[in-house]
């Protein structure tokens, strides 16, 4: 056995300042970390990382490339799967995926598979190098449309254009990225790597349109006459859910999704330089726990607010953000408010917000979730002075799209219904990701999208 | 795709006529449905209702009244300037249908966004009857188009210096008692919307008004523009922007439409002291 080595921590500038800058806070390993960290890898005859990877990364490989120090040969043994290896370091939840199959977790820590990711795609920036596939197959000459251009979006059109076929995507914003882009602040993922794996897309070829929203521009019936043969509709979730209490419209409540593009998207902590505002309050406050709370939370601190609450109904066990984002917003300073509902907000006479009518919980029964369900403690009502709200309680799957085909089949939620190649009830028409599963993860509906190419890709062959 | 300015006419001191190359837009708008532009890279999403489109040239015109920074920004541009972003078009057009005798009813810029319909309306073979009011006779627009657009127009201003003295509502109380009247739009300030709304809800003719709240995407993923309309929240970018005027919580909107004030004052400083020539 060789000497037990310790999981490499992350490297990240210091709570203190951090707050004060929207730059990114984890500062990814050394090359000296990235080869202590590689050499924890076991090797496994049967690697069980792997299975846990919704893209299918040869992990074990790469991890073995980084040891022999081949870092362009561990590159390209993630392109093979996964064209946004810089972002999916970043923000995969990698503990409930590869991370959590890893052999090395039982008794001690397992490989930091994530952050090896994220520092082979840094190291490949920082060097010049890329991986763009040069292998293309001659050209189908058949077109495809990819409507969205977020995660699902973008891997289908990667893995699409690799296949020989002309892929155009559709955006309906001014900027690719969906959710990577207007969702995930910047010090979580800085926006140049987005660009950069977004450049490389183009450069495999795939045509890029922004400011089409299709339903309303364009609709697919169109762009059927213009010779698109086959679809992706990746348009994610997109309808932002309130909780449904008096004072949800006082001036000070922002929806996550509203907060977040202003600053994300709109770049609002840039202002006055950039021209859209975002105003927060001494105290804010952002009610749940998941991702989204904690990113919402973590940019009212930086935008200056003095005291940030996460409002949750549950306990901190059954908090739905991962367990890293969770600890960095402890650490900067975010105050955890749990077992605790809101039940109305109260403005004052210009309507704006002044405090929130709240109410403590103790948790029951388990519920349809698996969690156990917050029960209402009688008479424990208690006023929490904030001037800002920000709703992070999930959203819906946006009707703009689906209004416009009135012959797709929806499930119960509002979500696409698909069979098990991810088709719609319209011949030739796709679709993956969050506008199918309901509000998931970047890498399930990178995931979708793999998927989804390899099927478009067959039922093209088919319909000759 | 670049969204290039063929022409542009200064109507007065504070409101232009843009006319821009966007042929998609061009080719599918219709009245009552607006566009999301982007004037240059750190420039805001504002939401504005297409004037007029003219599929054939694969253009659409825009008018614009300089009220915030990027307003200002985009007052500030020239034929052959481009804008960096437009999309749309958004929302559900308005419902243009025959009627009967229908009202029409635009103050200030909203006499843009009231003209599209009242032309769309007479086509439909409506009698369209027109009341179009400003501050002052220099401050009206688009009279003409107004007059041929609909079968009879009334003219108000604040000032008497035009038309009528008073507000668009004095003209429509009296319309409202002398015509039958099957249903009103509005499109205007809100005090201007709301006063229509409540000469109209006693007598219970139908009420359109095109509201023009503040949005971010306009695709009903942010809930920005998000508004009141019978004890129910409705988004503006996607269910409306028209709404039955009995039904909208105008108290409200007032308050929501002041959210950024401080910041849009804090904006415009900054932008007029980045224009100032002397400026260091």
């Amino acid at each position: 056995m060789s000497p037990v080595i310790e999981r490499q921590s992350m490297p990240a500038q210091d709570p203190a300042e951090r707050v004060k800058n929207f730059k990114e806070v984890a500062l990814g390993y050394t090359l000296e970390q990235a080869g202590r960290e590689a050499r924890r890898c076991l090797g496994c005859k049967n690697p069980l990382c792997r299975t846990g990877c919704p893209v299918d990364i040869d992990i074990k490989s790469f991890i073995q490339a980084i040891k022999a120090e081949d870092y362009l040969g561990a590159l390209k043994i993630i392109k093979e799967k996964n064209n946004l290896p810089g972002i999916c370091g970043r923000v995969c939840p990698q503990e409930s995926q590869c991370e959590k199959e890893c052999i090395l977790g039982i008794k001690n820590k397992p490989v930091a598979i994530g952050r090896l990711e994220r520092f082979v795609a840094d190291w490949a920036d920082a060097n010049g190098f890329d991986v763009v596939d040069a292998s293309r197959k001659e050209l189908s000459g058949k077109k495809i449309a990819v409507i969205g251009a977020g995660p699902g979006g973008l891997t289908c059109a990667a893995d699409l254009a690799k296949r020989g076929y002309a892929v155009t995507i559709f955006e309906g914003l001014h900027a690719t990225g969906g959710v990577l882009r207007y969702g995930i602040p910047e010090f979580r993922l800085p926006k140049k790597i987005l660009d950069r794996e977004v450049d490389l897309l183009k450069r495999l070829g795939v045509n890029i349109e922004v400011n089409v929203v299709v339903g309303k521009t364009v609709t697919v019936e169109e762009l059927r006459g213009r010779g698109f043969q086959a679809f992706f509709i990746a348009t994610g979730a997109g309808l932002p859910s309130f909780l449904g209490i008096p004072g949800e419209n006082l001036n000070g409540v922002y929806s996550a999704n509203e907060f977040l593009t202003r600053i994300n998207l709109m770049k609002a902590y840039n202002f006055p330089r950039y021209d859209t505002p975002v105003s927060v309050g001494e105290q804010v406050c952002v009610i749940g726990a998941g991702n989204v709370a904690m990113d919402s939370a973590r940019a009212a601190l930086r935008l200056g607010a003095r005291e940030v609450t996460i409002v949750y109904r549950r306990s901190e066990q059954e908090m739905p953000a991962r367990v890293e984002e969770i600890e960095h917003a402890k650490e900067e300073g975010v105050r955890l408010y749990l077992l605790t509902s809101p039940l109305r907000i109260i403005g004052d006479e210009k309507g704006w917000v002044r405090a929130m009518e709240c109410r403590r919980n103790e948790l029951g029964e388990p519920d349809a979730s698996g969690r156990r369900r917050p029960v209402a403690v009688p008479g424990s009502e208690f006023i929490l002075n904030t001037q800002t709200i920000v709703c992070a309680i999930g959203q819906g799957p946006n009707p703009l799209l689906l209004s416009s085909l009135p012959q797709l089949t929806l499930n119960k939620h509002g979500n696409i219904s698909v069979d098990e190649n991810l088709m719609t009830s319209i011949p030739g028409v796709f679709a993956g990701g969050d506008i199918v599963t309901g509000a998931a993860t970047v890498i399930e509906a990178m995931g979708a999208g793999k998927k989804a190419a390899q099927n478009i890709d067959a039922y093209l062959r088919n319909s000759r | 795709m670049s969204y290039r300015i063929v022409k542009k006419i200064r109507l007065h001191s504070s409101v232009c006529r843009l006319e821009i190359q966007a042929p998609e837009i061009a080719r599918k708008a219709l009245p009552g449905q607006f566009i999301i532009l982007r004037v240059d890279e750190p420039g805001e999403r504002i939401p504005l209702t297409v004037y007029q489109c003219h599929p054939q040239q694969g253009t659409i015109e825009l008018i614009v009244q300089e009220a915030g920074t990027s307003t200002l920004k985009l007052c500030g541009l020239n034929a052959d300037d481009t804008i960096l972003d437009i999309v749309g078009p958004l929302g559900i057009a308005t419902e243009i249908k025959k009627y009967g005798t229908v009202l029409c009813v635009g103050g200030g810029v909203g006499i843009a966004e009231i003209y599209p319909v009242a032309a769309a309306l007479k086509q439909a073979g409506n009698r369209v009857i027109s009341v179009i009011g400003a501050r002052s006779k220099d401050l009206l627009i688009l009279e003409r188009e107004m007059r041929q657009a609909g079968d009879d127009l009334f003219i108000t201003t604040d000032d008497g210096s035009s038309g009528r003295k008073g507000f668009v509502t004095d003209v429509v109380k009296e319309l409202l008692e002398r015509e039958t009247i099957a249903v009103v739009f509005a499109v205007g300030p809100i005090p201007m919307m709301r006063g229509v709304a409540e000469c109209t809800r006693p007598l219970k003719v139908k009420t359109i008004v095109s509201l023009n709240s503040i949005m971010v995407d306009g695709t009903g993923m942010c809930g920005s523009c998000r508004v009141t309309v019978a004890g129910k929240v409705k988004f503006v970018c996607v269910d409306g922007p028209d709404f039955d005027a009995h039904e909208v919580d105008f108290r409200e909107l007032t308050l929501r439409q002041g959210r950024f004030l401080e910041a849009e004052q804090a904006s415009r400083n900054d932008y007029h002291e980045g224009h100032t020539p002397c400026h260091q």
